[in-house]
C-alpha cells in the first residue's frame, strides 16, 4: 500500500472520529433492467436486478444480478480469431449499517465467465460533517481474479487488486453542490489478455506482417480524480458537469468531459448529457506495427490502450407510471436511457482493408448504440 | 528513472490532499453551516442526486470501463471481470 495513500486515510478517519453529523440508510427501492450494446461488431446484452431494503432501523440490504451476453465479432475478434459468444455473470451483496452516525458499508461481488472469474471485496464508510454540509466517504476493495484460456487447460493465472477511495460531497450554496472523488487502484498479476496478438513486420509474410502474442507489465497503479459539479435552476431543472483526469504507470493520459441538463414535466423526467473522453496518451508499450518479433519486452495492440477519443449522446426519459403509489410501492417509475457513442482512434488501423503496405491501412473508428430499459420501484 | 519522474508529480498530489484533509481536521469542525437546513430544499430535489439511478450509473461506468485506458473515481466500487 502507498505511503501517502496510507497517511491520507489514516487523517481522514481521525476527521470522521472527532466530527459529529447524521447518516441515512439509502431507500428501499427494486430495479429491473434490460440493457444492449451494439457497435464495433459486438452485440453485449442481458438484464441487470437490483433491490435494496432497510431492516431493524439500521440496517440496509442491497442484491445485484447481471448478465452480460456477448456475441463478439469486433475487429481484434475477425483480424486474428474466429467469432464468439460468451456469457459473463456477476452477483453482488452489500450491507449497510447506521451507527452512532456512521453509515458503514460491506459488499462482496462475483463475476464468472468460461475463461475468467473475478471476486472482490468491499469496504467503505461515510459521515455527514459540519452541519450536514459535507459527506466525506472512504473505501478500500480487494479483488483475486482468475485468468484461464480456452483450448488451453494447462494455463491459469491470477490478478490481485486493490483500490482505495474517497470521496467528498459539499454543499457550496443554497443551489450548488460540488462533489469530488479521488480513486488509485493497484493491479498485480496477467494483466493482459491471453488471446489477444500484436502485428510486427514480416517481409516473409504475404501480407508484410506476422503476428504474436501480447505481453504486457504484471503491474500497473492508476490514479483517477474526478470534480462534478450539479446547480439548480429557478424553473426546477439542473445543469450538471463533471471533468475527471487519470494517469497511470503504463503513462497512460485520459481526460473525461461531461455536460447535461435535467429537465421534469408533468411526470416526465428528462435528461440530455454530452460526454467526451480524449486518451492524448496511450501505454508506452503500445504500437499498431511493432518492427520485428520480440522487438521489445512488453507489447500491447489493445485499441483501448493507445491513443484515442470517444464521444456520447445521450438522451434519457423517465415516467411515474405509479402517481399515488398502489398497495406496499410508493411510487415507481419507467425508464428509457439512449447512448450513441462514436469512437476515433489515433494510432489503430483497420487491418480488414489489405492491398496495401503494412502501416498503410486507415484508421479504425466505429459507432455503437446503447439502450437501456428499466423498471424502478419505492417501497 | 522514467517511472521515478512519473511517480514524483504523483506524490505531490498526494501531499495536497493530505493538507487539504488535515486542514480540515483541524480548523472545520465548528463551521457554522452558511446553508441553513431549512434552505436545502432545491438540493434533495431528484433533479439535484449525483447518482439517481444506481443500477443504471453502474452499468453505464461498465460500459465505458472496458472501452477506455481510465479507470476510477466514477463514485462507485467495481468488480473485476475479463470483459477487455
Amino acid at each position: 500500500m502507498p505511503k501517502r495513500i496510507g497517511i491520507l486515510l489514516l487523517v481522514a478517519v481521525a476527521v470522521l472520529v472527532r466530527s459529529a453529523g447524521g447518516g441515512v440508510l439509502p431507500e428501499d427501492r427494486a430495479d429491473v433492467l434490460l440493457h444492449s450494446f451494439d457497435g464495433g461488431g459486438i452485440t453485449v446484452q442481458g438484464p441487470s436486478v437490483l433491490v435494496r431494503k432497510q431492516f431493524a432501523q439500521k440496517f440496509s440490504v442491497a442484491g445485484n444480478y447481471y448478465v452480460d451476453k456477448v456475441q463478439s465479432a469486433s475487429i481484434d475478434v475477425i483480424t486474428t480469431a474466429s467469432p464468439y459468444t460468451e456469457e459473463r455473470k456477476q452477483w453482488s451483496l452489500g450491507l449497510d449499517y447506521l451507527h452512532d452516525r456512521w453509515l458503514l458499508n460491506l459488499g462482496v461481488i462475483n463475476s464468472e465467465e468460461s475463461d475468467y472469474s473475478a471476486n472482490t471485496f468491499n469496504i467503505g464508510i461515510s459521515q455527514d460533517l459540519f452541519g450536514d454540509l459535507t459527506t466525506l466517504s472512504l473505501g478500500y476493495s480487494l479483488g483475486r481474479d482468475e485468468v484461464r484460456r480456452r483450448g488451453d487447460p494447462t494455463f491459469r493465472d491470477h490478478i490481485d487488486r486493490q483500490s482505495y477511495r474517497l470521496g467528498v460531497s459539499q454543499i457550496l450554496t443554497k443551489n450548488l453542490l460540488l462533489g469530488f472523488s479521488f480513486e488509485t487502484i493497484t493491479d498485480e498479476g496477467f494483466l493482459n489478455n491471453p488471446y489477444r496478438q500484436v502485428r510486427y513486420l514480416d517481409p516473409t509474410s504475404p501480407q508484410g506482417y506476422s503476428y504474436e502474442r501480447e505481453v504486457y507489465p504484471r503491474t500497473r497503479t492508476s490514479d483517477a480524480a474526478a470534480l462534478r459539479l450539479r446547480y439548480y435552476l429557478p424553473y426546477r431543472a439542473a445543469i450538471y458537469g463533471e471533468y475527471r483526469s487519470y494517469s497511470d504507470t503504463w503513462q497512460i493520459k485520459g481526460n473525461t468531459f461531461e455536460i447535461g441538463y435535467t429537465h421534469p414535466h408533468n411526470g416526465w423526467l428528462f435528461d440530455g448529457r454530452l460526454r467526451f473522453y480524449d486518451q492524448p496518451r496511450g501505454a508506452s508499450f503500445y504500437s499498431d506495427l511493432f518492427p520485428y518479433a520480440n522487438s521489445q519486452n512488453f507489447m500491447a495492440r489493445h485499441k483501448e490502450l493507445s491513443v484515442f477519443s470517444s464521444e456520447d449522446i445521450r438522451l434519457e426519459a423517465s415516467y411515474d407510471i405509479l402517481k399515488g403509489g398502489w398497495k406496499f410501492i410508493d411510487k415507481g417509475t419507467l425508464n428509457i436511457v439512449y447512448d450513441r457513442m462514436l469512437f476515433n482512434y489515433d494510432d489503430f488501423r483497420d487491418l480488414r482493408v489489405t492491398g496495401v503496405a503494412p502501416g498503410g491501412e486507415p484508421l479504425y473508428s466505429f459507432d455503437a448504440n446503447v439502450i437501456q430499459v428499466f423498471v424502478s420501484f419505492w417501497f | 528513472m522514467r517511472t521515478l519522474r512519473r511517480l514524483a508529480p504523483r506524490a505531490s498530489l498526494g501531499r495536497r490532499l493530505l493538507a487539504l484533509a488535515a486542514l480540515t481536521a483541524l480548523g472545520g469542525c465548528h463551521v457554522e453551516p452558511w446553508v441553513k437546513p431549512y434552505e436545502r430544499d432545491h438540493l434533495a430535489d431528484p433533479v439535484m442526486s449525483f447518482d439517481r439511478n444506481p443500477v443504471s450509473s453502474a452499468y453505464t461506468d461498465h460500459v465505458h470501463e472496458v472501452r477506455e485506458g481510465s479507470r476510477g473515481a466514477t463514485g462507485s466500487a467495481g468488480g473485476g471481470c475479463g470483459c477487455n
